[in-house]
């Protein structure tokens, strides 16, 4: 070819110049764990479901969350959401509102009547699930998604265990619950109600079961023995929250003491009130920040104007008088008695002292090891007769729905390779996405969404649910405030900010791939990726 | 409050966010796109992290979109014209000329008239340089393409020094930094505190119709500027913040940190101006002290380690504040 004069090479492109080879370490497209799904007891993928409501496709978000969790609109009420704890953008701004979110999601769910698929095949087992609570649920759902014939046994008139008997309507009114589970046997979960299991192998046997799950609720109400005279009504809040679900409400009288600090003390002086008591007191033996409850629920009694009386115990009652010592907290934070009594008129006494397991089922199994009124598992949740398995309040756990439902889906993982005479292992835990894993300033700064509540006058007079939900602007615009942590969410960041190019673009929902023969390895599409979803690995040199 | 936000179209990823997979292709940078021109391809000989690069795909990417295609860019001497052109390659995926060091306004100048001649006033002419090109070697061409008014983009990518032969000083190079040829030693360690010479205010100063300056941390505002400057006929300034891990001594991961940081600090002021008068500025979004953005460069090193040191950083953060003064970079309110 003729060149010009003082040319004697065509033009080339730099792409001959394989700048790759400049590279020390490499940029790397990692999914980390978000923090929220780290936090979750029932497993939920809460960046996934919440990365499909953002874009506005709700069902594929249900999808996505049901896939983890049955109980959707029970969750999105009555979790004590350890996701929002865990959420990084309570350090950014405030924590996304996944639970009010999920509230939505399930209650679209109800409104547009979504369905569960159907198993694909039958694996031919049988399982038996003793309990009709969310553990008990949260399992039949998931064995019968993997193809097993599921049966519960419910000793109770009713499925729902705890959630309805435990549980005040205010919080969770029962037509969401009732429509999650009837979601759930239409997957063709058979539910036997008024069905108590007195001996679980001989109805493992009687029912040809290959396996059992027990999810047997605390549903028994601890007593304190507590002097009291003849006519003293003393009554324990477990029993009490139950009859409301009966026909004859319960007669508590104008003023009730519960004694107790936990959630069930809470629910139970927030009912006494609702049934019409004029005064109704908390008696705890400890001060307000030691109480087990929940400080929301604590907060919400006081607004509808529950007193608390802490650093007392009752001593004993006599009609309409309980005698109350004041106590001390020593240096360890323990309540010391002070000798100092004083009296407090009451028509009722609800005492709400914790709660215990029936563990009758189980007698005469052999092998099974129970500690403390609850029943020892493995890791993979067998108790130590091989073919039964247990979960929820029955097994040494913190005892909430949400950690029953987990327990749920975790005993079903491995009932089901037990089944099939493997053994189920659990996938490695990715690195958890914490915040200085990110770069919050590329998210714009949204203030959370505050729930609706309902007014305190007819808090205190209604069963009414107090806790409202969000509508579809808000819910949206809640679940974009997600940051996503860990998990690429296609904001184009790697792509653009590369000085070489070295970044390809594979399209919508096929994220991005590294083009190693150019890139030099600079960190830029790391450090400015906002959600920490690449990682720089030394090169091998 | 929380009402007037939600009745915004959130998208919070989005915002500041290259792309946004929520948003149509047209609300998303050109940098997000596929098909984007890549008018500096891969294969180029900048260090890692280059600022410069960056800056110089973001600008004329966006100049090719808002041309449609109808570009030719002209190029000073200097680290841009010789990462992406060694002998016979070539990174460039656009008509593409060289000259000298210093005549780059006036080569692109004759590019517009040539293609005015032709017939072919569609294409339009960009010049870019670096800052030694720009506010030294090639002031006197350029302030003549203003003062004529001729029909230029001009682009300076500010890395704030002659880096490409060896990190000296360029009048563009701030105070206090340390160079080659301004060392970290003497009573007065790095480059004077001089009077400053602020090309953008120059170009004002020309009353052309639009000046503008931009930084490679905020991509949307980049992009905005020059589609708005490819909208207009006549002479054009902009100027664009361009980190330089050689030469600031910075890791190559934190070119965009440090020049968002250069941002909120108030050392870089994001404005713009059209016809002699500024008319508006990029505010604030999260304030920082001037020693959140000197602390990671080794060039600004000798500040933090002696008490008169600390003085000059209060130097610094005085220029800071005077910028964010005199341009608003702060809401009243004060919390920007």
């Amino acid at each position: 070819m003729e060149h010009p004069f003082a040319i004697s090479l065509d033009v080339g492109t730099s792409l001959a110049n394989l700048t790759g080879s400049w590279r020390t370490s490499r940029p790397v497209y990692v999914d980390r764990l978000p923090p929220c799904n780290n936090a979750c007891p029932a497993g939920e993928n809460i960046q996934a479901w919440l990365y499909h409501a953002e874009s506005g496709d709700y069902e594929a978000a249900w999808r996505t969350l049901t896939a983890d969790n049955p109980l959707p609109a029970v969750m999105g009420r009555v979790c004590y959401h350890p996701c929002e704890n865990a959420c990084n953008r309570a350090q950014v701004d405030e924590a996304v509102g996944i639970n009010s979110v999920e509230r939505f999601l399930g209650d679209e769910a109800i409104r547009n009547g979504w369905r569960f698929a159907p198993p694909l095949a039958d694996s031919g087992k049988r399982v038996l699930v003793v309990g009709a609570g969310p553990s008990g649920l949260s399992a039949a759902y998931h064995l019968r998604r993997m193809g097993h014939a599921v049966e519960i046994h419910e000793a109770g008139p009713f499925a729902g265990g705890m959630m309805r008997f435990g549980i005040p309507k205010y919080r969770l009114p029962r037509d969401v619950l009732d429509a999650e589970i009837n979601r759930i046997t239409d997957l063709g979960v058979v539910m036997k109600l008024n069905t108590k299991v007195d001996r679980v192998v001989e109805s493992m046997r009687a029912g040809r079961f290959d396996a059992a799950f027990l999810a047997v609720g605390a549903h028994i109400g601890k007593r304190s023995f507590i002097p009291a005279g003849s006519a003293a009504k003393i009554l324990d809040a477990v029993s009490l929250l139950r009859s409301m679900e009966g026909e004859d409400k319960p007669l508590l009288g104008r003023r009730v003491v519960v004694y107790g600090g936990g959630n069930t003390a809470i629910d139970a002086a927030r009912t006494a009130k609702r049934l019409g008591a004029t005064e109704a007191i908390i008696v705890y033996r400890r001060t307000r920040d030691r109480m087990p409850a929940h400080d929301f629920e604590v907060e919400e009694a006081l607004q509808e104007g529950i007193m608390m009386k802490w650093l007392s115990t009752i001593k004993r009652m006599d009609e309409g008088v309980l005698t109350v010592e004041k106590m001390q907290l020593d240096e360890k934070g323990f309540p010391q008695p002070t000798g100092e009594f004083e009296t407090l008129e009451t028509d009722s006494l609800v005492l709400a002292l914790g709660q215990d397991v029936d563990l009758s089922p189980l007698d005469g199994v052999p092998g099974l090891v129970i500690n403390d009124g609850v029943v020892q598992v493995a890791a993979n949740m067998m108790t130590g007769y091989a073919g039964i398995f247990a979960g929820g309040d029955m097994v040494p756990s913190e005892r909430t729905v949400t950690v029953a439902v987990g327990h749920g889906k975790k005993a079903a993982r491995y009932i089901d390779a037990w089944l099939h005479g493997a053994v189920y292992a659990p996938p490695e835990k990715h690195e958890v996405a914490s915040i200085d894993k990110l770069n919050a300033w590329y998210y714009a700064d949204a203030p959370k969404t505050v729930r609706p509540m309902l007014e305190i006058a007819r808090r205190q007079s209604t069963f009414e649910e107090v806790q409202g939900g969000l509508d579809e602007t808000n819910a949206l615009y809640e679940a974009r405030r997600c940051l996503s942590c860990g998990n690429c969410f296609e904001c184009d960041n790697c792509y653009g900010v590369c000085p070489d190019n070295a970044v390809i673009k594979l399209g919508p929902g096929q994220r991005f791939q590294f083009n190693y023969d150019y890139c030099k390895g600079c960190g830029v599409c790391a450090q400015e990726c906002p959600c920490g979803a690449i990682a720089m690995v030394p090169e091998e040199i | 409050m929380l009402d007037a936000t939600q009745k915004l179209h959130f998208y919070q990823k989005g915002t500041f966010t290259v792309g946004n997979r929520l948003v149509s292709d047209q609300k998303r940078a050109v940098q997000a796109s596929i098909d984007r021109s890549n008018a500096l391809t891969c294969g180029h000989r900048a260090c890692q992290g280059c600022g410069e690069a960056l800056g110089a795909r973001y600008a004329m990417d966006a100049a090719m979109r808002a041309t449609g295609g109808n570009l030719i860019a002209v190029n000073a001497t200097g680290c841009l014209e010789v990462f992406t052109t060694p002998y016979p390659e070539t990174s460039w995926q656009i008509p593409w000329l060289h000259s000298l060091f210093g005549n780059a306004a006036a080569v692109a100048t004759g590019v517009a008239a040539a293609m005015r001649v032709k017939g072919r006033p569609e294409v339009r002419a960009i010049a870019q340089g670096g800052d030694g090109g720009t506010t030294d070697i090639g002031f006197g061409c350029l302030s003549g393409m203003f003062e004529r008014n001729d029909d230029v983009l001009y682009i300076c990518y500010d890395n704030e020094g002659y880096m490409n032969t060896g990190v000296q000083r360029s009048s563009a190079t701030p105070p206090a930094a340390r160079t080659a040829t301004t060392p970290a030693m003497g009573p007065e360690p790095g480059n004077v505190f001089g009077t400053g010479k602020s090309m953008p205010k120059i170009a004002v100063a020309h009353g052309i119709p639009y000046v503008a300056t931009a930084t490679v941390a905020d991509l949307h505002d980049l992009e905005r500027k020059v589609t708005k400057a490819m909208s207009i006929h006549g002479a054009r300034y902009l100027q664009i913040h361009v980190p330089c891990p050689l030469g600031w001594g910075s890791a190559s991961h934190d070119t965009i940190r440090l020049a968002r940081l250069a941002v909120e600090c108030g050392l870089f002021p994001l404005f713009e101006a059209e016809n002699g008068v500024v008319t508006g500025s990029q505010k604030i979004r999260r304030r920082v002290p001037v020693d959140d953005y000197l602390k990671p460069q080794r060039r600004f090193a000798h500040l933090f380690s002696t008490e008169e040191g600390r003085g000059r950083i209060g130097r610094l953060q005085r220029l800071a504040d005077r910028n964010i003064a005199e341009y608003h970079l702060i809401d009243a309110e004060g919390d920007g």
